[in-house]
């Protein structure tokens, strides 16, 4: 597989995390804080509604009575929550009429990247390449969204969540809140209050999405959260793929990072959400990195309906992230294949929640959890049967894998039937990779390091496959860069 | 080719060979012997370089070539192979791709260059035929769910798509039933070749009877007690180790 032998070049050619530069550009910051001042602040910049803001002030004041969740396995400093921007811009023209008109350090940010902006680079292209529409968030706002005008005449809808707010308000207010309500969680009720930013994707009755959707996030400046808040619908019959990546520059102070994802799939409509997390680790020491607190959910809430959840999680210092389907449609389905990566002093508490609540739904897990170092690596799921959910069923897999003998795997599956009616079926492994592998392979006349990879890639392997093609080699490469300096 | 001289070699602080000298020519098959604890699996792992056997003292080199100092991936790009007596298992990474992989990192090595996937895919199929290997056991991932017949086939398999100078075959014969012994022992002596060696580690005279070696060693003791033509190891066969339990 020449993926494998790009691996192995990309392993020798990379020492190190390589997304870690800082892009050095004029930035329009609020005040540190959070209090009713700044979530007003937030909405005036991007001229909200009076709804919207009622909505923020609606969720802060419910964010002031609840408490930081500590049930998962992960540890770190307590978050001053005061002391850190919520709201962070380029200072530019608000308004872009092209793209000649975004900040060239912006630009070539993304250049540097490797995600291209610009659709003639994109038409020209990477040799076979295929097209992919592209929305670019930068801190707290997105600069750049790619291909909308072509996507417009399929009836798509792809753009940044504050245009969809000002435009598509109907849409916004019916669905925004309608899967992850501003009262779910600690982290899910503070992002409702100030998101910044992010990606508002429908897709129309009956239409297959003609291409790739992605949303890159980047952090850019320091001491600052990012809160962007994703919203995709799948009308009936439709079909979208859509991809989220993210990096971070490599700064001493943790970061965090808070999302909200939203997925609504309607009867018979398919979604595929796949993920390339990337953010700044931390130093090996454990310094530095970003707080990853995402709440993701999907409703399946038509019949038939069908959503997909595949992440690769190879960054952040701490993750927090449970990737859910409500199977509330009559043979709807969800799936989450998952591969999290953790080496140095990342913590990784991560999973997936398949609630059924409607007849004859199925979901399927697959988790790869790979510790590396003096890492900690947590699989937490839950599987659920309402008491009418007949005829249901599940299978979860859930292996893990220990590198060296400092890391921790840990899995910890809850299941709940309340009817008879539901088959569920859990399989877990632990595996160290062992010495008698890596010798096997160096006697072979493999290096340590691409005995490493091989080996690894063939773990999640299963994962990869779920991953639209072209990210697969950019996830295979990933798993193997996170992994550098795990032996030897 | 291989010049072993005074070789010691520990694990965890205990001696295990105790001053190995063995020279195998090019053109050669040697048989080496002996009962169960005598260090035959240590030789094997010293010379490919297995961490946790530490060599002590002594030298071994391959065409004048000090395999000690070099790291197992390099011994290998050298021209040095083992057939495992277990054969690992490497689930999820496709029995091709893995020796594709490992070809390619060997020919790099060497400062070759990769062979086309066109080529390789020719040259598998062709010694795949020999060897009667499956199509579907060069697609499945490697050894897994293999039975002991058929990872000791892959072995012969993996050694003759590396083409290496030196072989080493450390109890090829356990696991393999007479069929299965034929055809691997087949495999083996279609690599033999007036440039290459093999030393070929069993407990057992059956299989020298299919790899015929021009000398027998009898290790015991970690030392090299006795030495002979191919009668050596039928005397073994009736005689038993007991009597070197004094020269170990």
């Amino acid at each position: 597989m020449p993926a494998i032998k790009e691996t192995i070049d990309t392993v020798e050619s990379i020492a190190e995390y390589e997304h870690g530069f800082v892009t050095d550009i004029e930035m329009e910051l609020a005040p540190k804080g959070l209090n009713t001042d700044i979530i007003r602040f937030i909405s005036a910049k991007k001229g909200e509604p009076q709804w919207m803001l009622d909505w923020r002030l609606a969720a802060y004041e419910r964010w002031l009575t609840m408490q930081e969740p500590t049930w998962a396995m992960v540890r770190y400093p307590k978050i001053d929550f005061q002391d850190c921007y919520y709201y962070a811009a380029p200072k530019a023209k608000i308004e872009l009429d092209s793209l000649d008109d975004l900040d060239p350090e912006i630009l070539a940010t993304y250049q540097k990247l490797g995600i291209p902006l610009r659709e003639q680079e994109v038409l020209a292209g990477v040799k076979g390449a295929p097209r992919i529409a592209v929305d670019a968030v930068f801190d707290s706002v997105s600069v750049a969204t790619t291909f909308r005008a072509e996507l417009a005449k399929s009836g798509v809808i792809f753009c940044s969540m504050s245009e969809a707010i000002k435009d598509y308000p109907d849409l916004v207010r019916q669905y925004l809140g309608s899967v992850v309500p501003v009262t779910d969680n600690f982290y899910a009720t503070l992002n409702s209050a100030v998101f910044s930013d992010g990606t508002f994707v429908y897709i129309p009755p009956g239409v297959r999405c003609p291409m790739e959707l992605s949303t890159y996030f980047r952090i850019n400046a320091a001491d600052t959260g990012q809160f962007e808040r994703t919203l995709i619908i799948a009308d009936k019959g439709s079909y979208v793929s859509y991809l989220e990546g993210c990096t971070a520059p490599k700064r001493d102070e943790n970061q965090l990072h808070a999302a909200v994802v939203e997925l609504v799939a309607l009867e018979d409509a398919e979604i595929k959400y796949s993920t390339v997390q990337n953010w700044y680790p931390g130093d090996k020491n454990g310094v530095g990195g970003i707080y990853n607190f995402v709440t993701k959910r999907a409703d399946c809430r038509g019949a038939r309906s069908k959503v997909s959840w595949t992440q690769v999680e190879t960054g952040s210092a701490v993750t927090w992230k449970y990737p859910s389907c409500i199977l509330r449609g009559d043979q709807s389905q969800g799936a989450f294949y998952s591969i999290a990566i953790t080496n140095g002093h990342q913590q990784a508490d991560t999973g997936t929640k398949m609630i059924h609540l409607g007849n004859h739904t199925r979901s399927r897990i697959v988790s790869k959890g790979i510790s590396a170092g003096q890492s900690n690596n947590t699989y937490r799921g839950l599987v659920s049967a309402h008491a009418k959910a007949t005829g249901t069923r599940n299978f979860t897999q859930c292996d893990s894998l220990l590198i060296g003998d400092q890391c921790g795997a840990h899995t910890v599956p809850y299941i709940e039937a309340k009817t008879p009616h539901a088959t569920f079926e859990h399989e877990a492994t632990t595996t160290r990779l062992s010495e008698d592998q890596l010798f096997y392979c160096r006697q072979r006349g493999l290096p340590p390091e691409d005995a490493v990879a091989l080996l690894v890639n063939g773990f999640v392997r299963e994962v990869l496959q779920e991953l639209p093609m072209e990210f697969a080699v950019e996830a295979q490469k990933l798993v193997a860069i996170s992994l550098e300096g795990s032996v030897g | 080719m291989l010049n072993i001289d005074n070789l010691h070699v520990e694990i965890g602080g205990k001696a295990i060979i105790n001053g190995l000298t063995l020279e195998v020519p090019a053109g050669q098959v040697h048989a080496i012997m002996g009962p169960n604890g005598a260090g035959k699996s240590t030789l094997s792992y010293a010379l490919t370089g297995r961490e946790g056997y530490e060599v002590t003292r002594g030298t071994a080199t391959l065409n004048g070539v000090d395999l000690l100092s070099l790291p197992p991936e390099a011994r290998a790009a050298k021209g040095l192979f083992l057939s495992f007596q277990y054969p690992l298992e490497i689930p999820g990474v496709p029995t091709l791709t893995f020796l594709r992989t490992a070809l390619n990192a060997q020919r790099k090595a060497r400062g070759e260059d990769e062979i086309s996937v066109p080529d390789f895919m020719k040259l598998s199929r062709e010694v795949a035929k020999k060897l009667g290997v499956t199509q579907d056991m060069m697609k499945r991932p490697l050894n897994v769910g293999f039975s002991g017949g058929e990872k000791k086939r892959m072995e012969i398999y993996a050694m003759a798509l590396l083409d290496p100078r030196f072989m080493i075959l450390d109890e090829t014969d356990s696991g393999l039933d007479i069929d299965a012994l034929r055809v691997v022992s087949e495999g083996v002596n279609a690599l033999r070749g007036p440039k290459k060696a093999m030393l070929v580690i069993t407990h057992y005279q059956r299989l020298l009877d299919y790899i015929k070696p021009d000398r027998v060693h009898v290790l015991a003791g970690g030392r090299i007690v006795d030495s002979g033509g191919p009668d050596l190891a039928l005397t073994l066969e009736a005689s038993g180790y007991d009597r070197y339990k004094d020269a170990a």
